[in-house]
């Protein structure tokens, strides 16, 4: 039974990751955001949420085509940090930031067209999942060596200092890829370079199976900005206003010219790197601890209620929201069919524009063309192993 | 006109481009006050400033990237790798992320990667390696490599404007042994297009670079001491290679010797010959040969070095055992 809206929730630390490493300073701008944003955050977590949800019923049921990447339990750490950005800003997010994504203008019926292969999705067929950008919308999508996007948003917000642009960028970073080269010498450069470029380290505890612990000696990630001469801010991750308060802040900083800042948001991944991952190496009762006591949505669920008045039935009245949205995306995505075949040789090059098929393809539209089932396909036979 | 350098040739390319287009700035390491290890930045900084001419960490990742990033945000820059042997530390950004980028995202990356090339000087294993194979071999990337100072400059004028990513191979042994006159006005060489750098008819030389000049004195002693008539294409772009031109030579001598400075398995080399035996193999009346460095890091010591490399005797004995098929 809901407690009423004037009854003092019990504010706790208990279930926060590191509260004493909170040392996030300064004013909180999230006192400046209007009823109706505080509200707003909810909607993009619950989205996210319930278009992975969908996204898991389609890969069973084989219409993604590729590997599942959830971001269950981190919806707070990409949407807070992306509602601090203006659209002008570039934002460049991992895997773990669908949520980011749509907070800047991402639509779920591009996630989904994205995951199924379709030829009308943002990057026609070429790339997996949440792997796609929109300079106009102001995210760039990331690529699988991790840790590259940092250089490259060095370089994006450099254009922005060279340019007098009053523009700001902000990356993602995991724990595990601060351990690779790319990053020290993209947030290196940067801070030489005092560009406006917001790092955020999402710390989920993992990088695919490998724990902090054997990803670095540094006792906190936020430490590392200490190396680098640029303020560090650690922060609860799934605590939307927190995330928002550190991002903006350092969102800020980076716009006053104060050049770069590096972010230590506290998360935890709830499943596996991908759909595949059985979590085996998880200590047991780990994520069962996370997902009931240190969940963003329902903690901001509590938070709403108590601190903002909003009513369960209001809560109910946005999770519909998000479902039909999902609904009718999925409806939409569904229409469209996989690319022509063809088209994977266009653009490789702005000139050349195309690439020629090579002679044993000429004249043929696939590869469906050619051999009505490809050769060596066959269907696995259980019995026949068995008889080996 | 006075002849300038090859190295000049480019300093006088980045000048112009970078007057010609506010959106053309350099990176590198040493390239401001410094000029650059080999000076070809020299006097930039102190005509387009520090905003411009941006002296960077020890970081080739970074400088790959940033110049992508910058890419993407309708900049051009020129990144210095201050040889070209560093050019493997940017592998990764440059191969995954760099190449990739137009094509499963639609963002262009018009950028220059440019460096100090290739052996002949003495500089041992980092110093002198030519790393093209590798990225040649990388869908996304275009490769120039020069081997005249005006095609120095017009290539460099090329690749600044292009509108994807071009890694530009100078020849350090070149940079202040060849000279030139630049050709008036806007000298612009086009990117995919061979140069015939000899005419003939008995044999063709296809190579680039350094070994475009030591075939050219091969081709002087061939026509003294046996009387053969060499065609030499120079081809200038090695990504995309200029077929045409590779075709054409082939079909008209029927004798074709490929030749570079570039280690032999998996060269550039191997491709050319496999591309004329899909072609043109009915022209043939001998089998494609290859003058090549051999398949060890490049050594330090004279001797040592001068016998790894491909020589000018090499080209002579190779054309003559070709000539003799």
């Amino acid at each position: 039974m809901p407690r009423s809206a004037t009854e003092k929730p019990a504010k706790t630390n208990a279930h926060r990751p590191s509260p004493a490493a909170h040392r996030a300073g300064g004013d909180r701008p999230s006192a400046q955001l209007s009823r109706e944003q505080i509200v707003d955050l909810y909607y993009w977590m619950r989205l996210t949420r319930t278009l992975e949800e969908r996204l898991v019923a389609l890969y069973r049921q084989t219409k993604v085509v590729g590997g599942l990447f959830r971001s269950l339990g981190q919806e707070a750490d990409a949407v807070g940090c992306a509602y601090a950005l203006e659209r002008r800003d570039i934002m460049s997010p991992l895997i773990r930031n669908m949520g980011a994504m749509l907070v800047k203008g991402a639509t779920p019926v591009e996630i989904l067209k994205q995951y199924m292969a379709k030829g009308d999705s943002p990057t026609r067929g070429r790339e997996l999942n949440i792997h796609f950008g929109d300079t106009d919308r102001g995210f760039i999508g990331q690529i699988s060596p991790l840790g590259d996007m940092i250089p490259v948003m060095t370089g994006v917000t450099m254009t922005f200092k060279m340019r007098k642009q009053d523009r700001v960028g902000l990356v993602f970073i995991g724990d595990g890829a601060t351990s690779t080269g790319a990053f020290h010498e993209g947030i290196n450069f940067a801070a030489v370079q005092k560009c406006p470029l917001v790092v955020i380290v999402e710390n989920n505890g993992y990088a695919y199976s490998t724990p902090t612990v054997k990803q670095t000696a540094a006792k906190q990630f936020v430490d590392k900005a200490i190396g680098y001469g640029v303020p560090g801010e650690q922060a609860d991750g799934n605590d939307v206003l927190a995330v928002y308060d550190v991002a903006k802040r350092a969102v800020d900083r980076a716009r006053r010219g104060e050049g770069v800042t590096l972010v230590e948001l506290m998360t935890y991944r709830r499943k596996g790197h991908a759909e595949h991952d059985n979590q085996s190496y998880v200590p047991d009762g780990e994520i069962e601890r996370w997902a009931t006591e240190n969940d963003p949505l329902t903690r901001y669920i509590d938070r709403l209620r108590d601190d903002f008045s909003v009513t369960p039935a209001e809560i109910e009245q946005i999770d519909e929201r998000a479902r039909r949205v999902v609904d009718e995306a999925t409806d939409e995505a569904e229409k469209s069919g996989l690319p022509q075949a063809l088209d994977a040789l266009n653009g490789v090059y702005a000139d050349p524009p195309a690439e020629k098929p090579l002679w044993f393809r000429e004249g043929s539209a696939s590869v469906v063309d050619q051999h009505e089932r490809p050769v060596g396909w066959g269907v696995f036979d259980h019995t026949a192993e068995k008889e080996h | 006109m006075a002849e300038i350098t090859y190295l000049e040739a480019i300093r006088e390319a980045l000048f112009e481009e970078m007057e010609r287009d506010v959106n053309v700035f350099c990176m590198g390491e040493d390239i401001g006050k410094f000029g650059g290890a080999f000076k070809v930045t020299e006097g930039l900084i102190e005509k387009f400033g520090e905003e411009r001419v941006i002296d960077s960490p020890i970081s080739e990742i970074a400088l790959v990237g940033a110049a992508a990033g910058a890419g993407h945000m309708g900049m051009r820059p020129v990144v210095e790798m201050q040889f070209i042997d560093f050019l493997a530390n940017a592998y990764d950004i440059l191969t995954n992320y760099v190449a990739t980028a137009r094509y499963r995202a639609f963002l262009p990356c018009p950028m220059v990667v440019r460096g100090p090339s290739g052996g002949y000087v003495r500089g041992g294993p980092f110093h002198s390696q030519n790393p093209e194979a590798g990225f040649i071999h990388t869908p996304g990337l275009k490769v120039v490599y020069p081997s005249t100072a005006e095609d120095a400059k017009g290539l460099m004028k090329a690749a600044i404007r292009d509108d994807d990513c071009v890694l530009f191979f100078e020849h350090k042994y070149l940079y202040r042994r060849v000279k030139a006159e630049m050709p008036a006005g806007d000298h612009v060489t086009p990117i995919g297009k061979a140069r015939i750098a000899r005419e003939g008819k008995d044999l063709s030389i296809i190579t680039y670079a350094s070994t475009v000049w030591k075939s050219l004195e091969a081709a002087e002693i061939l026509e003294k001491e046996d009387g053969l008539s060499v065609e030499i294409i120079d081809l200038r772009t090695l990504n995309p290679l200029d077929d045409d031109a590779i075709q054409t030579t082939t079909r008209k001598t029927n004798r074709v010797l490929v030749v570079h400075e570039d280690t032999r398995t998996g060269g550039l080399a191997g491709e050319i010959t496999a591309r004329i035996n899909e072609t043109s193999f009915a022209w043939l009346d001998a089998p494609v040969l290859r003058v090549t460095a051999h398949d060890v890091p490049l050594p330090y010591a004279p001797s040592l070095e001068d016998y790894v490399l491909p020589q000018t005797a090499d080209i002579v004995r190779a054309a003559r055992s070709l000539a003799a098929y």
